[in-house]
């Protein structure tokens, strides 16, 4: 037992947790935190808007794949973190929040600076913890990080009144917290894994897809022998992308409405579905009776509530992917037969090169085009960097055509689509790994509704590259309206202001325009070599669609092309 | 009288501040009316159990158990099948009387269905009949020739076999 105020325990019990960093934004209802945060060995970064440092954080968590961790004040500070925790729920992303409040006594009577945090919060998280005495603190802290980092992850917050952080009281910090009825562990059941290696094994046309759950569970090197043990063609869904090099032969891409014209067309035609750590989400796999037809689906993943909430599977496992996808691996060696010659593979291997000769093979000229972009930024990014999206047409370019390599990370907000996530969380993923270079595929429209952490990352001194394709307009949505609104174009023009470049200095970043390849290669390798945070604008025409691209109501297999 | 498609769920929750909020919400974003909730202390007095009726399919139901289950503080849900379990309901049941004719009808009533007279006033008998769910239905129809001017139930409550 010590005796400690609210606050010192918190900051104790954040270092017990090894947490080295820490995102935020200060305020009167925190400032009992600040006060022990400044001389507790914690970096704290400070952002310029409350959600721009969730983003970091959750940036952060994936980088690293540890928690990330945002600190805010009350009220205003709190609901200016919802959307950015909403976005860490719906791509499970373990990030803790510590917001202020308002003193106990004055919870619940509209005191100045107060919202009701568990009520707002209690959708969007997996918990929200809010202390009601000092003593409470350690332990709300332990629990707080093994729900956000266990089992499904996803955020959890710590709401912390005013007067809990001030008043001493006696502390002691548990080495272990257990949650009664909360079970994040499954031992996975073997007998349905040993169905499900039989049904992969008599399949015709199998494909392995491999959702984000792979990259939670740092299992890609499962995935990747299961696929070269067998030869059996993987795609992945959006967040699942990166989880199998891209780069590999039997890599075919992403699925779902932006995904590529092998991987659509290839789920569409397999027998057999084999799918790790993915959510069947209305994105991937479009028309849901389209997409089931006549095949058969193994689901893995971790959460149970998965199972039958958006597919009914064939056959399903349920537990950590670790154990149960090693289990499958070892049950399939234990009687697979190789199958390289079989016709599914010839298939599956043409019709890639088809498509990759026709996307990737050199089309002549050196002018602009979004896809052309984003291949040579993949050609001159190192193959270990960093790659996160906004939202729009940039992040359906760079699903399309952004290769990641097996050293690689692509981090982008797929469940909740927010704009403005990736500049602050590829700043997140710059802090969790320094070394690697950190750069983000971004829209015009996207960009502006985060650049102001164009701030933090110059004065914290972590430089990241932005990519704006710059088409002076809300480009996915414009491109719906050109697409199925006959051309009545509305509300998704934004012109030619501001001057990024000009914006780039006023913050004190670099800023250069490019108006070839060329130009481009030159802005990109510059920034790498000076580690300076860098605005690339790049114009391009307002006219360009994304595609292939699957309408809304459609099966995958109906892609315009 | 059994009405369509009323499931009833079963949970066991930790008996603290905030748990039935939590609930309560997975119902609403599912858009489904609770028909009645029951909520109470088991042998263990950190545990509740709520017994909530709502009215779903089964395939949604169950999806929707898994869910509650996955909640943090839900101990256990179970998605009640009637044949296991012993299901009773409280209800009150005010009846005006406003003469003698009507109310030894009433008393006849009580008598035939054998339920119990929780107190009679000058104009009015209140009547508490503790039944499954059909049951309470059965007598609130049957008082329906009456006036009743009021009704309080509790919602089932569950126990297992
Ligand atoms: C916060 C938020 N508001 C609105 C939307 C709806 N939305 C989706 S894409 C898009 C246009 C994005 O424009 P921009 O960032 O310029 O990217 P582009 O599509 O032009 O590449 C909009 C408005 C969203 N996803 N997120």
């Amino acid at each position: 037992m010590v005796r400690l105020s609210g606050a010192r325990a918190l900051v104790e019990s954040l270092k017990l947790e090894n947490v080295g960093i820490v995102f935020g934004y200060p305020g009167g209802a925190i400032i009992p935190v600040y006060d022990e945060l400044k001389d507790s060995g914690i970096r704290h970064i400070l952002a310029r808007h409350e959600q721009c440092a969730a983003h970091m954080a959750d940036g952060y968590a994936r980088a690293s794949r540890r928690v990330g961790v945002v600190v805010a004040t009350s009220g205003p500070g709190a609901t200016n973190l919802v959307t950015g925790i909403a976005t860490a729920h719906l791509d499970s992303s373990p990030v803790v929040a510590i917001t202020g409040q308002v003193p106990t006594s004055l919870l619940d009577t509209d005191a100045f600076q107060e919202a009701d945090v568990p009520g707002i919060f209690n959708p969007i998280t997996k918990y929200v913890f809010q202390p009601r005495s000092a003593s409470e603190v350690p332990y709300s802290v332990k629990a707080a990080f093994y729900l956000a980092s266990t089992g499904r992850t996803g955020p959890v917050v710590v709401d912390i009144p005013k007067d809990v952080q001030t008043k001493v009281d006696d502390m002691s910090f548990p080495d272990k917290v257990t949650v009664r009825g909360y079970t994040p562990y499954i031992e996975p059941d073997s007998t349905a894994v040993a169905r499900a290696a039989e049904i992969l094994l008599s399949a015709e046309k199998p494909i392995l897809l491999a959702g984000g759950g792979v990259k939670r569970s740092c299992t890609e090197d499962v995935l990747l022998a299961l696929a070269n043990n067998l030869m059996l063609p993987v795609v992945t869904t959006f967040m699942g992308k990166g989880s199998f090099p891209e780069d590999h032969i039997l890599s075919m891409g992403t699925i779902g409405m932006h995904g590529t014209y092998q991987a659509n067309t290839l789920i569409t035609e397999a027998d057999v579905v084999v799918s790790f750590g993915a959510r069947f989400s209305d994105r991937s796999t479009m028309d849901i009776n389209g997409f089931t037809n006549r095949k058969k689906v193994i689901q893995f993943d971790i959460d149970p509530t998965e199972v039958g909430k958006n597919i009914e599977p064939t056959e399903f496992v349920v537990g950590d992917l670790r154990r149960s996808m090693t289990m499958f691996c070892e049950e399939l060696m234990k009687r697979a037969i190789t199958k390289n010659e079989s016709p599914w593979l010839k298939r599956v291997i043409s019709l890639k090169q088809e498509y990759d000769e026709k996307v990737f093979g050199n089309n002549g000229n050196n002018g602009l085009s979004s896809p052309k972009i984003i291949k040579k930024i993949r050609e001159v990014l190192p193959s270990e960097s960093i790659v996160t999206t906004e939202v729009g047409q940039n992040q359906m370019w760079a699903k399309l055509y952004f290769k990641v390599a097996q050293q690689g990370l692509f981090i982008t907000s797929g469940g909740l689509g927010t704009m403005g996530f990736g500049f602050p969380a590829a700043i997140g993923a710059k802090a969790a790994k320094p070394s690697v270079p950190v750069l983000d595929i971004a829209g015009d429209g996207s960009f502006q509704m985060t650049c102001n952490s164009l701030a933090t990352s110059v004065t914290e001194n972590l430089p990241v590259i932005v990519c704006i394709l710059n088409n002076s307009s809300l480009g996915l949505v414009a491109q719906w309206q050109r697409t199925f609104y006959n051309k009545r174009y509305y509300a998704t023009w934004l012109g030619s202001t501001p001057d990024f470049v000009k914006l780039a200095h006023a913050y004190g970043a670099e800023g250069v325009r490019v108006q070839s390849l060329d130009e481009l290669e030159r802005a990109l390798k510059q920034a790498l070599r000076c580690e300076v945070t860098t605005v690339i604008d790049i114009p391009i025409s307002p006219e360009e669609d994304v595609l292939p691209f699957v309408p809304t109501g459609g099966s995958l297999k109906d892609m315009l092309v | 009288m059994k009405r369509n498609n009323l499931k009833t769920v079963s949970l066991l929750v930790e008996n603290k501040p905030g748990v039935l909020f939590r609930v309560a919400n997975h119902f609403k974003r599912r858009n489904y009316n609770i028909e009645s909730i029951a909520v109470g202390p088991t042998e263990d007095k950190t545990v509740s159990r709520m017994v909530i009726t709502m009215i779903a399919d089964e395939k949604s139901a169950l999806s929707f158990t898994r869910l509650l289950r996955k909640t943090i503080d839900v101990l256990d849900v179970k998605l009640v099948e009637e044949d296991n379990v012993i299901s009773r309901e409280l209800a009150l049941v005010k009846i005006l009387t406003k003469d003698q004719a009507t109310r030894d009808s009433v008393i006849e009533l009580v008598k035939s269905k054998g339920v119990k007279v929780a107190e009679v006033t000058e104009d009015s008998i209140i009547i508490e009949v503790s039944d499954s769910f059909e049951g309470v239905e059965d007598f609130i129809n049957s008082a329906s020739r009456f006036t009743v001017c009021s009704i309080s139930r509790t919602g089932v409550t569950v126990i297992e076999k």
